[in-house]
């Protein structure tokens, strides 16, 4: 796991690369002029606003983020089709449930990656992450923390959390290095 | 514009259109708030995506390339997640009933205060 940046005026460069991308989307162009401002904005809009951040884990491996990537958005497209038949499905067969998944990750923004995902996947959507870090007193023990998830149609917890746990948080483990 | 791709258009914005759809069916169809929550946030995000292909390969076939719609999924996908699970946390705050055959009520933590905050008043 490593919080500090390379280079100290570049301190989020993945984020410089999306600003840049961004930039030239919303523009539409690729002249001259305007690659030379988002190269500016890619730069400054990072710099100024590091310091109202909490420093957060870098991304180490950016091969497996792509690929991590491609798995959501693949699994974003059979969540949508599960969805969909259960929803036109008979409402009785539905098991709805609240499921608490142990959390491994400790910072804030794989976390939120993980829950994001988790809402985006098949017939899950995550609720809340307890126990709230920013109530325990500083020098405490970190605490086991808890994601949990609204499920709508449950048919095995175990196999779930599993699931969850294998198939998105190892890689996020990997991704961070954490 | 060719015929057949015309299909392809068509057959992009059918699809989406009908994903938008069942997620609003299952918005009016399910018997609580936290199965409400399931349809709009899953089946749209499909839907939209249908939706902005056609969009962006008309306005390309059509006349200048328009990858605006690519933002647009972009910000529909980050947004999306968090947008829901601000629901679901206020739904739980205010403590709404789930219908009764919900599992693992007990899993849902209670109410969090700041200690600290209260003593010092």
């Amino acid at each position: 796991m490593r919080f500090k940046p390379k280079y100290r005026w570049l301190p989020a460069p993945y984020r410089s690369v999306t600003l840049f991308i961004v930039w030239l989307l919303l523009n539409q162009s690729v002249e001259v002029a305007q690659l030379c401002f988002a190269l500016v904005l890619a730069i400054l809009l990072p710099l100024l606003t590091s310091r109202f951040r909490e420093p957060q884990p870098l991304i180490l491996k950016p091969v497996l983020a792509i690929r991590y990537m491609l798995l959501v958005l693949a699994d974003i497209i059979t969540a949508n089709a599960q969805v969909a038949v259960l929803i036109l499905g008979p409402k009785r067969r539905l098991n709805p449930a609240f499921v608490r998944v142990p959390l491994d990750l400790k910072h804030d923004l794989p976390i939120t990656i993980l829950a994001s995902t988790v809402s985006m996947t098949p017939g899950t959507v995550s609720a809340e992450i307890y126990p709230d870090i920013t109530l325990i007193e500083s020098g405490a023990p970190m605490p086991q923390r808890w994601l949990l998830i609204h499920v709508l149609n449950m048919t095995d917890e175990a196999e779930l959390i599993a699931s969850i746990k294998q198939r998105y948080e190892a890689p996020l483990k990997e991704i961070f290095q954490c | 514009m060719q015929h057949w791709l015309e299909w392809v258009i068509a057959f992009f914005l059918l699809l989406g259109g009908s994903f938008v759809l069942i997620g609003s069916i299952g918005l009016a169809r399910m018997p609580d708030f936290f199965m409400r929550l399931h349809g709009p946030t899953k089946a749209t995000t499909l839907g939209m995506g249908g939706i902005l292909l056609g969009s962006i390969l008309f306005f390309s076939l059509t006349g200048v390339v328009s990858l605006h719609e690519l933002l647009i999924t972009i910000f529909l996908l980050i947004t999306a997640p968090i947008s829901a699970h601000m629901l679901i946390k206020a739904a739980l705050h205010h403590k709404l009933a789930a219908i009764e055959k919900t599992q693992g009520m007990n899993n849902i933590p209670p109410a969090q205060t700041k200690t600290h905050d209260r003593n010092s008043q």
